[in-house]
């Protein structure tokens, strides 16, 4: 028996990697790659007639298997199956560190799995709140309610978009520049920073077009993104350099903390760093940016 | 538990298990084929034998075809292949009870 820290609802999530539940093979050794989290999926991935199968199987491998720092995260089954109690039973028990709500369109629907978490910890003797939620948006009316499903509980630590299903619902295929999605990532991005937490975009799942891959990961990071979904190992490389800090934002960052340290002490609350001008404003950036950059191997220090 | 009809789980890939499971005749009886047979057949025999145990299965014909699965796997799809054949494999599985 692995026992699972306490899950940490606002760490680093650049890369989320999906993992077929069902499949011994690749749940064993999933924490090898380096992704910062892992998506153990019952849903899609998972035939039907499979269902009841990929629970033991998630079981047991949440029991036995040591995934080290990355975080393991269940995606469930829909609110309209018959499966999705039992996958929350499953979890909770297991001790998975979060769940995602596939399909969620509301409040509600946040609020009744949330319901069925609390009762499942109460159930297995698990602390309650411990178990974290995000919710997937897959079609148009799940945009529309962002802001409403982002704050709809102190579980939830980020929302993702699918974009497989959003872009059927659209009448749309993906397009090389990304707008064929672009005023629902930005709907969901203004939604979850609205409601203070992380947003990630969806999978690329061509994986011969690297290209458009790429291109689809800088637009990603430009327009805020806390991370992306990955369905192939090798997709985690890139990520992780596009949404590491530059040398140059790391010297920015320490320099700006390290004067509003001395600053504040003195009393002073506005001040200038290489001829610009700093407030308190600037300081959660900057801290963001050195716990970014210790997470990427590229800084070690005391300021954050 | 009593096994009321035949049921299997699992697959023939490798790191993965079949397990196949029928009513017995008051006994375990257990056939069992593994490409790892020398190196782990008896650990491999316990472990199915003592998830069995757990979920007081006493009469059973079990043919299990291993393709080096863990022992995880293994249980999880001994396991599986029990609530299938009682009907009962969808919904209140005792996690952490009879199942751990």
């Amino acid at each position: 028996m692995i026992p699972r820290p306490r899950p940490e609802r606002f760490r680093l999530r650049r890369t989320m990697m999906f993992m077929n539940a069902q499949k011994p093979g690749l749940i064993k050794d999933a924490y090898i790659y380096g992704c910062d989290s892992i998506m153990l999926d019952l849903e899609d991935a998972v035939a039907e007639n499979q269902k009841d199968a990929a629970r033991f199987s998630l079981y047991h491998a949440l029991k036995t298997v040591d995934y080290g720092d990355t975080e393991v995260i269940v995606r469930i089954n829909g609110l309209d199956t018959p499966h999705w109690q039992e996958d929350v039973r499953v979890c909770v028990a297991g001790g998975a560190d979060g769940i995602r709500i596939a399909k969620c369109e509301s409040a509600q629907d946040v609020k009744t799995v949330e319901a069925a978490v609390e009762a499942a910890e109460k159930e297995f003797g698990v602390e309650v709140g411990r178990t974290l939620l995000m919710a997937a948006l897959e079609s148009p009316k799940g945009i529309m309610n962002a802001y409403e499903i982002c704050a709809a509980s102190e579980r939830m630590f980020g929302v993702a978009i699918s974009g497989g299903d959003f872009r059927k619902c659209m009448q749309t295929t993906p397009q090389r520049d990304g707008v064929d999605m672009l005023v629902a990532r930005g709907q969901m991005l203004i939604a979850a920073r609205a409601a203070g937490i992380q947003c990630f975009d969806t999978v690329f799942t061509n994986l011969d077009d690297t290209e458009g891959f790429e291109a689809e990961v800088l637009q990603n990071k430009a327009m805020g993104f806390d991370g992306k979904s990955l369905i192939n190992p090798k997709q985690i490389r890139f990520v992780h350099q596009v949404f590491a800090p530059t040398e140059k934002e790391i010297m920015q960052a320490e320099k700006i903390l390290a004067a509003y340290r001395e600053q504040s002490a003195a009393g002073v609350g506005v001040f200038t760093v290489d001829g610009k001008m700093i407030d308190i404003a600037f300081i959660p950036g900057a801290e963001r940016t050195l716990k970014l950059a210790r997470a990427c191997g590229m800084w070690e220090g005391d300021l954050v | 538990m009593e096994i009321k009809k035949p049921a299997a789980a699992g697959t023939l890939e490798s790191s993965d298990a079949q397990v196949m499971i029928e009513p017995g005749d008051g006994k375990i009886e257990l056939s069992l084929q593994s490409s790892v047979m020398n190196q782990y057949g008896h650990q491999i025999k316990a472990t199915i034998l003592e998830t069995l145990e757990r979920l007081d299965v006493t009469s059973a014909k079990l043919t299990v075809v291993d393709k080096g699965a863990l022992d995880c796997t293994l249980k999880a799809r001994v396991e599986c292949a029990v609530f299938r054949s009682c009907d009962a494999s969808e919904s209140n599985i005792p996690w952490g009870g009879a199942v751990r």
